[in-house]
């Protein structure tokens, strides 16, 4: 388990995960639930538990549409929704493993990305 | 000069882990007028207060200071010592050096040097005391008991059973409260109103218990063993002495769109109406709010069909005084209103209800005749749904914050009743946890899975949408299969939180007792005094103190008795010699201690005085009744003049305490 990174979770999101009573809300509420691999009450426990790298990996982070249906509904008001933002707000601010070799981009290019896209990325991830 | 004896209690290691005893012991053997200064490990014990007794012998001590726990625990204990060793009890003073001191602080050094500066405050006014005697005050031997629910019914029943007289005061038309429209018991599964109609008749024929239902407490003056309470009886536009309960106005009434509350406003009632078939008092009330007599004056058909003439247009609120020496608050409890959770869809589909109105659903007197059909077009639903939680174990801005502790055990019932009356039916609930302590409850709740396979599914209904074709679409998690469930239901069934009855807010304030944040009442004690409130006299009965099911319910009604009917047995009680005084040649009578007076103990005579030219002059003064004080203080804060002073808290000891303290 990595402690910081659970640190640097919890404060980004500004929430507070041992509010939570396992009862589910979140997840019966999310709309985006059967797009998901962890679900929004799964978030919330797998942050508590210290198991962000998983999270971190799993397209779940950009699956979440920021609705706030579960922030709103959430009994114990835990913010289910924060804690994906945060968990995403870790895995953008990453350095070090997440870069772009030029080398790769040929294979990636498809006629509708714009050229811009491609000089971002290589400002955001290239060192 | 004073001779004065400090003793110092260790309390095992509550305080001195934290204190320093010794060295308090030692310091406030300096203090001016100390004569004796001990520590002892348990001063509260027998050999602790002989030491007390022997040193107020030997050392012929003028008074006492005890550097102990809160004077709440042990006051009593040390003036007792005093005063069997011949020291009036009131020249002891507590410094309360557990709770305000080591339970409080971490540092040995801090902890210690605030010990001894209580200590001292104790010494400064300890040399102020003076020895004070109680007086004694009668008790009327009648107790009132407020809210006439299951609470309130076994109450009065327990004290009218002592030979003592009781009024009930209940604010609908018939008592019965919320155990009146609850269908089945859990765990056994039998009628309320098979139950509780009994209890209604005993205490309607006993002759020690007088009803005054539709009425209100208005006003609450007095104290322990003579309150005076100020019933208002609200106009029913019905003579209760004459309407024989024949229910013929109900049944001419044209006025028949009335929402009945009885039944949850699942049905209509009429504008006159009586609550329910075994409803105590059986009398007729008129619901001025839509009576046409009494709203255009045209009408009048109930008072042409009374053969007993007992309708009068021209009723009016009535207000009757009555003395008690105890009361007990049984207000009760409703379902919290579900406006905000829109979510659950509660305010957009009637076929999505409370579980209060599935029980008048149900019940073989509510709306359907016990037949169970939807609401919103009388069908018979096949799959029901049940949601727990809503509104309790909620953060503060979302709900209650507490468990409201019956809902698990409803939910089960319901579940069973449905599922055993109509087998076709499918039933799902939604629980966060099923907490089931109680005689029998387990065994009911695996009943429910196991004999009658409702399906319990560990998860939280997120969304209830109901759809064009009736049914309602209810979008929920099932954490334990992880996955998210959609449910083609026709009915929802929402275990609503229970709350305080508003009344007893307003209620506490005329009773001067405490309420916590979610204003149930507050007990004495947690543990060890749970049916007293704080103010002497006051008992609590049922779900005003906390969420209770019915056999709970029902002890802590006898259990409430029980403390009243030791309050009554008594011929006379002592009274608290700590009373005010007021010095007429200061008073200016302003009155403005009779108007912050919560007891009504402050009266204003006119009185002569000596002038010093040898005239008279009358005067208008303040008097104080000292059996009604109950030295609150109030009236000394209030005094413009300082002529109000408070016998054992004295303006100049308080003020000797303030300046020991800030030496």
């Amino acid at each position: 388990m990595n402690k910081n990174l659970k640190e640097q979770v919890l404060r980004s999101g500004g929430v507070n995960v041992l509010k939570c009573m396992r009862c589910g809300k979140c997840s019966g509420t999310c709309p985006s639930y059967g797009e998901m691999e962890y679900h929004p009450h799964q978030f919330v426990y797998m942050v508590e538990k210290g198991d962000i790298e998983t999270l971190m990996k799993s397209e779940s982070i950009y699956k979440c549409l920021t609705c706030f249906a579960c922030v709103d509904r959430c009994p114990r008001g835990v913010e289910p929704a924060k804690v994906v933002e945060a968990v995403r707000l870790a895995a953008v601010r990453q350095q070090g493993n997440n870069h772009l070799e030029p080398s790769e981009i040929p294979a990636l290019l498809d006629e509708d990305l714009p050229q811009q896209a491609i000089v971002t990325a290589m400002r955001k991830y290239a060192k | 000069m004073q001779r004065i004896g400090v003793f110092v209690c260790h309390c095992g290691t509550n305080i001195a882990a934290t204190v320093d005893v010794k060295a308090v012991a030692e310091a406030l053997g300096h203090e001016p007028g100390v004569v004796i200064s001990q520590d002892y490990q348990y001063m509260c014990s027998e050999s602790g207060q002989e030491l007390v007794k022997s040193a107020i012998r030997e050392q012929k001590l003028t008074g006492v200071v005890i550097c102990s726990c809160s004077p709440r625990m042990h006051e009593n204990t040390f003036r007792k010592a005093a005063a069997s060793a011949g020291l009036n009890p009131y020249l002891v003073e507590i410094a309360n050096i557990r709770e305000q001191c080591s339970w409080i602080h971490k540092d040995i050094a801090t902890a210690t040097d605030k010990a001894i500066i209580l200590g001292k405050a104790a010494v400064a006014k300890v040399h102020l005391n003076t020895p004070l005697s109680s007086m004694e005050s009668p008790v009327v031997k009648r107790a009132l008991v407020i809210g006439g629910g299951i609470a309130g019914i076994q109450t009065a029943l327990d004290i009218a059973e002592a030979g003592f007289d009781v009024d009930i005061v209940e604010k609908q038309p018939t008592i019965g409260g919320k155990m009146a429209q609850i269908d089945k018991t859990f765990p056994t599964l039998d009628c309320a109103a098979c139950i509780l109609t009994p209890k209604m008749v005993e205490a309607s024929q006993n002759e020690h218990i007088t009803i005054h239902s539709f009425s209100e407490v208005a006003d609450v003056k007095g104290f322990v063993g003579n309150f005076t309470v100020k019933i208002k009886k609200k106009a029913r536009y019905v003579d209760e002495t004459k309407c024989t309960g024949c229910g013929l106005c109900t049944e001419k009434c044209p006025m028949k769109k009335v929402p009945n509350e009885f039944n949850m406003g699942l049905d209509n009632r009429s504008a006159v109406y009586i609550p329910f078939a075994q409803a105590v008092p059986k009398v007729a009330t008129i619901d001025p709010n839509y009576c046409m007599m009494l709203r255009s004056g045209k009408c009048g058909v109930c008072s042409k069909v009374c053969s007993a003439g007992a309708i009068d247009y021209k009723q009016q609120d009535t207000f009757i005084e009555q003395k008690y020496g105890a009361i007990v608050v049984a207000t009760g409890f409703n379902p919290i209103n579900l406006d905000k959770y829109d979510e659950f869809a509660y305010n957009q589909c009637p076929d999505v209800v409370t579980s209060l109105e599935l029980e008048r659903l149900m019940n073989a007197a509510g709306p359907n005749g016990g037949t169970l059909l939807r609401p919103s077009d009388k069908s018979h639903p096949h799959t029901i749904v049940f949601v727990q939680c809503v509104g309790s174990r909620c953060d503060d801005e979302k709900g209650k914050p507490y468990c409201s502790k019956i809902c698990c055990m409803y939910t089960a019932k319901h579940a069973m009743l449905i599922r055993e009356k109509y087998p076709d039916t499918e039933v799902y609930v939604f629980y966060i946890d099923v907490r089931t302590p109680g005689k029998n409850f387990d065994e009911f709740y695996r009943r429910a899975v196991e004999q009658y396979n409702v399906h319990y599914i560990k998860g939280m209904v997120g969304k209830v949408t109901p759809k064009s074709d009736g049914k309602i679409d209810v979008q929920a998690s099932d954490l334990l299969a992880n996955e998210q469930l959609h449910i083609d239901a026709d009915m929802v069934v929402l275990a609503a939180a229970i709350e305080p009855d508003k009344t007893a807010r307003p209620l506490a304030t005329m009773l001067t007792t405490q309420m916590d944040t979610n204003d149930f009442f507050t007990e004495a004690h947690p543990k060890l005094r749970p049916v007293e409130s704080a103010t002497a006299g006051i008992f609590l009965s049922g779900a005003c103190q906390g969420p209770k099911d019915i056999p709970e319910t029902v002890a802590q009604g006898s259990a409430a008795a029980a403390k009243a009917i030791g309050l009554l047995c008594k011929n006379s009680i002592t009274c608290n010699p700590c009373v005010a005084h007021s010095d007429e040649l200061m008073c200016n009578g302003c009155s403005s201690c009779e108007k912050v007076c919560p007891y009504g103990a402050i009266t204003y005579i006119d009185k002569e005085f000596r002038m010093p030219d040898r005239t008279t002059k009358v005067r208008r003064v303040a008097s104080v009744n000292p059996a009604v004080c109950q030295g609150c203080g109030a009236c000394t804060v209030a005094c413009p003049s300082g002529a109000m002073d408070l016998s054992g808290f004295s303006n100049s000891q308080i003020m000797a305490e303030v300046d020991a303290i800030c030496k």
